[in-house]
């Protein structure tokens, strides 16, 4: 078989015929014209205006609730009758269909995108629309995920984003393999989520012929082109010997000489806490809370948020649930919490708790719904806010809860000047949680969305760990809930270092449980320092792997 | 010569929801129905596009114009819709 690699970042071996989502409508030709027939030309492109906008419909009430006013907006613009007006003219005057109908839905694009804000990040809808009806005219397959095929295929792709994945479900997708991302893409995460293999950052995965049969293991990062059935089987096999191992790993979370370490999943919603009980996590370490707000133009009720958050919770009685409020921004604006101004970097501007005091009542409405949920249930709710720079941020957090009733009030550790002065912060808080994609991202001043920089990404960098010791060491207790808790090498490390928690994607779990459960404390501390007293993340990884002598029985 | 001069409420102004439940309405009628910011060029309400690019943003006037039979009622109708979000 043809080999490509790229970094596996979810575990499992996978096995379909590919299926290349996007890219793949082209521009028509400048200057295309049709045959001399304007009244036949003008029914072709109002008949495949007509058919994209039926198809919208029907795949929004398919997928229900957000999703079936998203696309019904979108089949508004399929049948907006001042663009099919404007397709007509040019078609009058002899421009094809398919041409006619990319002019005018590029004068719309080219407005919406210079007003911006709001407008500007809707342009990406209107190409989609636009390459729908033009696959529609051209007979070309459309952008977006196939119906159901008779096996799972193997989902292929530049980068996935949010839009596409509404309909994703494991019985469909065997693996995901794409081109961009890094393990902390929304690639990644998503995949970690579902349970399904995932390989990201693979050169080349791009020009991977639609149907050819892809064999792909997330742990190594293989992506193999029309394998045989033998490597079929053997990759198939040695994962499935590697998910024997784990199943046999139980129990909370602990060091081989008992030294606890607690084993919470990330949770994106309801639909993720299935896996997070089924592997077995002791909790949950990071509830993302943006599902509720995104793509509502206005805030959630406190009625609506509080039976939301009372599904997570009544799935972990008498176990710690903690809940990130709100983290919006620039870089994910919200109806109701417009950014004050034009922000030249998004990252680096009003998000997180910076955004919330400006709108303080979208995030008490929060925490009143947070505090009336825990009432109802047994969880031990803890509460904690992103993006916090400062003790004065901290302490004006801690107060909110307090005063909304909330027992534990947190922050988040992921900005370098927090971890650095842990100290100061941690007196007004009752505990941390280290967020290492967004630590890396600041502290090596890299944008973790570009694939190019996803070395710096790499959280076995020294300066990585220094920050994470240096909040570890501050006096409260401190998890971390980035996706480097789900380095099973790593996870030892960060044990070793002080942390007393770590949260990932459910299926990492059984992998973390294994590998703390072959160490003592005393080994994990060894891994943590000499791994510290290395200057580049390789020679830290290899240093800390000498210390770990029972990774090789994981084969990992 | 019906029309409405009316302050959009809506939190997001005219686009997103409001704007998708806005057009939808305004293309059920039979009759041709404009929006135009004061002063500015009228566009068709029957067109999502048209409407998503006047901007118009919270706190904004709009003045909605129609006619034909159903005329006032239509008016009314539209105008909740941007005044009671």
């Amino acid at each position: 078989m043809e080999r490509l690699t790229g970094a596996g970042v979810s575990p499992g071996a996978g096995y379909g015929p590919a299926y290349l989502l996007g890219g793949t409508v082209p521009e028509p030709p400048a200057g295309g014209r049709h045959d001399g027939d304007p009244v036949g030309e003008i029914a072709r492109a109002e008949a495949a205006a007509e058919r994209v906008a039926a198809e919208l419909s029907e795949r929004g009430e398919m997928a229900g609730g957000d999703a079936r006013e998203v696309l019904a907006a979108q089949a508004l613009i399929a049948r907006d009758p001042v663009l099919s007006a404007e397709v007509a003219e040019l078609i009058d005057a002899g421009t094809s269909a398919e041409r006619a109908v990319y002019e005018a839905f590029m004068r719309y694009h080219d407005m919406l995108a210079e007003i911006g804000g709001y407008l500007g990040q809707r342009v990406t809808d209107l190409d989609d629309i636009r390459d729908r009806v033009i696959a529609a005219l051209s007979g070309i397959p459309m952008p977006g995920l196939p119906d159901k095929g008779e096996r799972p295929y193997v989902l292929v792709a530049r980068d996935l984003a949010p839009a596409d994945t509404v309909l994703i479900s494991k019985e469909s997708v065997a693996a995901f393999v794409t081109e961009q991302g890094g393990p902390t893409s929304h690639t990644a995460i998503l995949a970690r989520a579902l349970g399904v293999p995932a390989v990201v950052a693979c050169a080349g995965a791009s020009s991977i012929i639609n149907g050819t049969d892809v064999l792909v293991d997330g742990t190594t990062g293989l992506v193999g082109l029309e394998p045989t059935e033998e490597e079929v089987a053997r990759t198939m096999e040695e994962a499935a010997t590697r998910g024997g191992v784990l199943a046999t790993a139980t129990g909370p979370g602990m060091t081989s000489d008992g030294h606890a370490v607690a084993l919470l999943a990330n949770v994106g919603g309801p639909r993720d806490l299935a896996a997070a009980v089924e592997f077995g996590a002791e909790g949950v370490g990071l509830y993302r809370t943006e599902f509720l707000f995104l793509d509502r133009e206005t805030a959630p009720t406190e009625e609506e948020q509080e039976a939301a958050y009372r599904e997570v919770m009544s799935a972990f009685p008498d176990r710690p649930v903690v809940v990130r409020v709100l983290d919006a921004g620039a870089d994910k604006p919200l109806a109701f919490l417009p950014p004050t101004g034009t922000e030249p970097n998004p990252a680096l501007g009003e998000r997180g708790i910076r955004i919330l005091r400006i709108f303080p009542d979208v995030m008490l409405g929060q925490l009143h719904a947070l505090a009336r949920a825990a009432e109802a249930t047994s969880a031990r709710l803890q509460v904690m806010a992103p993006m916090v720079a400062s003790a004065e941020e901290a302490t004006w957090f801690a107060g909110a809860c307090r005063a909304a009733g909330i027992p534990s009030a947190g922050i988040m550790i992921e900005i370098p000047a927090a971890a650095l002065r842990a100290a100061d912060l941690a007196p007004a808080v009752d505990f941390f949680s280290v967020g290492t994609n967004d630590l890396a991202q600041y502290a090596f001043a890299a944008d973790r969305e570009v694939a190019a920089l996803s070395d710096y990404q790499d959280p076995w960098q020294p300066v990585m760990l220094d920050l994470v010791a240096s909040a570890a060491s501050a006096g409260v207790p401190c998890g971390v809930c980035g996706e480097a808790g789900s380095d099973p090498a790593l996870a030892c490390v960060l044990a070793g270092l002080g942390v007393t928690s770590l949260s990932m994607g459910a299926p990492a779990i059984p992998w973390v449980r294994a590998a703390l459960a072959r160490h003592t404390l005393a080994q994990c501390r060894a891994a943590a320092a000499d791994a510290r007293a290395a200057t580049t993340a390789e020679a830290a990884r290899a240093a800390a792997r000498a210390h770990l002598p029972g990774l090789a029985e994981l084969s990992l | 010569m019906p029309e409405r001069k009316v302050i959009v409420e809506s939190p997001v102004g005219l686009h997103a929801r409001p704007a998708a439940t806005f057009v939808q309405t305004a293309a059920k009628a039979p009759i041709d129905v404009t929006v135009a910011k004061p002063g500015g060029a009228p566009v068709s309400a029957k067109s999502i596009l048209s409407i998503l690019a006047l901007d118009v943003k919270n706190g904004e006037a709009i003045v909605i114009h129609a006619e034909g039979d159903g005329a006032d009622q239509l008016l009314d109708e539209l105008a909740a819709i941007v005044t009671h979000p």
